[in-house]
């Protein structure tokens, strides 16, 4: 049996920079010796010193991961493609391997294939974009959900909160089960269920000065699902001083907002230059928020990363998209890059990250169960 | 004809939950003036105490920013819609 071995860039110094291998084996554990005998060193990668395959590195035979199928077992056939993909924190390597399209993604994606906007080309954009979702809540669940079952091969969530009963009216990651595990672990576990192909890195701790800038430059695009100003605030100047796309969206009762920042075109200083001050503007928990609309804005948000990937149609930038749920009217105000502005006008004054908490008034992040 | 203006749903609880008011106005002062009249409590909502627009409240007539028009001295004629948008952190 000969198959093909993807053979990852970290790895390659070993391979003489071979992007990929064919050796002979019946099975993962023949293949990947026979790639150690040619290429010494390469079993000491891929194996501990248990000659047990690390957590940390995934080996996929045609694009399904061996855990799913037979181990180091797995029988090979001839043809058959294997792919070593270790696991790089903040997904900074390839999440999948740059090959064609397998039948099984082809069948799966075919209602976006077939359209000429995205195709097998767009599709691989798909699989190769990076999107960091900020809030596992009420509008970062519909923007994974369609990015997962899209295809969109890495997704980040940053989230350190855990499922409250309460999240259950409009949380679509989260089900009833899942109150008291934590929101990653939950999405997790959906989105996998949703879509195994996607690789989802997760971010368990809020998103402060300290990390923001840590995490940020590692994605495409950000999309934002907070639930506070300081955290909109602070992921608008991450993104910013990253030269990230920004698709933003924000709910409260019957509201919902969305638009899409990218350096030039203003930022959310820009339409908001001050938070207001703690109290005066309730959050969802105190005011209340129609379930739905998450799923309208939410659904516009996904919406707006996706034509971003594909590099179609007219963004929503310099438009703030208004919604009224009651009305049911959606109204699109004129949205202007200040050359005031602090952070992206002509003489910035933020030029880093500053104290969120103290900007927005607020007092120091704590578990709550607003967004 | 009047000034039609547009009361994000934050702010029906003053309009007992009317989402679209009618007003005779030339200048958006005017308009909070008789927005206050109508509804006590709307000219905190949209102003500080120094009497300017907050800075998490836009207001756009007819979909331009105010705040590159002329602020709260921006003229209004008939026909005119002005949106009343205040920030939310909702996620
Ligand atoms: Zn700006």
């Amino acid at each position: 049996m000969t198959v093909s071995v993807y053979i990852p860039s970290p790895f390659r110094r070993l391979t003489q920079n071979h992007e990929y291998v064919d050796v002979d084996g019946v099975n993962v554990a023949e293949v990947l010796d026979a790639v150690n005998a040619r290429y010494p060193g390469f079993g000491n990668l891929v194996y501990d010193r248990e000659h047990v395959i690390p957590p940390h590195i995934n080996i996929y035979v045609n694009n399904h991961e061996i855990h799913e199928l037979a181990g180091t077992e797995t029988a090979l056939h001839d043809g058959d493609q294997v792919a070593v993909i270790p696991a790089v924190a903040g997904g900074a390597d390839e999440p999948t391997p740059s090959t064609a399209l397998t039948s099984d993604e082809a069948m799966r994606y075919s209602r976006h294939m077939i359209m000429g906007q995205v195709g097998s080309i767009g599709q691989r954009k798909m699989r190769n974009a990076k999107v960091l979702i900020v809030g596992a809540g009420g509008l970062g669940s519909p923007v994974a959900i369609y990015l997962a079952l899209a295809g969109v091969g890495t997704v980040g969530i940053v989230e350190f909160d855990t499922v409250d009963l309460s999240n259950l009216q409009r949380q679509l990651l989260h089900q009833t089960p899942d109150v008291g595990k934590s929101k990653l672990q939950s999405a997790i576990e959906t989105l996998n269920a949703y879509n195994p192909h996607v690789t989802v890195v997760p971010h368990n701790a809020p998103l402060t000065s300290d990390n923001a800038m840590d995490i940020i430059p590692n994605y495409d695009i950000i999309v934002n699902g907070a639930d506070n100003f300081a955290t909109r605030y602070l992921v608008n100047d991450a993104a910013y001083l990253s030269g990230k796309t920004l698709v933003d969206g924000s709910i409260l009762l019957f509201d919902g907002q969305a638009t899409v920042f990218k350096p030039g075109h203003g930022c959310y200083r820009c339409l908001y230059p001050a938070p207001p001050p703690p109290g005066l503007v309730p959050s969802c928990a105190e005011a209340g928020v129609l379930g739905a609309i998450t799923g309208i804005i939410g659904s516009i948000q996904a919406t707006e990363v996706f034509k971003q990937i594909l590099d179609i149609g007219e963004p929503l930038l310099n438009r703030l998209l208004l919604v009224d749920a009651l009305t049911m009217e959606f109204r699109t105000m004129k949205l202007r890059r200040d050359p005031g502005c602090p952070l992206c006008g002509e003489y910035p004054t933020v030029t880093e990250l500053i104290d969120y908490d103290q900007f927005c008034g607020s007092p120091p992040l704590v578990p709550i169960d607003a967004d | 004809m009047a000034v039609r203006v547009k009361i994000p749903t934050p702010l029906r609880g003053l309009t007992g939950e009317v989402d679209t008011v009618q007003i005779e106005c030339a200048t958006l002062e005017e308009m909070v003036g008789q927005l206050e009249g109508a509804y006590p409590g709307m000219r905190e909502r949209l102003c500080d105490e120094s009497g300017a627009l907050r800075r998490f409240v836009n207001v756009y007539i007819n979909g331009e920013d105010v705040r590159f028009l002329d602020g709260l001295a921006s003229a209004l004629k008939a026909g005119d819609e002005v949106s009343i948008v205040p920030a939310v952190a909702g996620g």
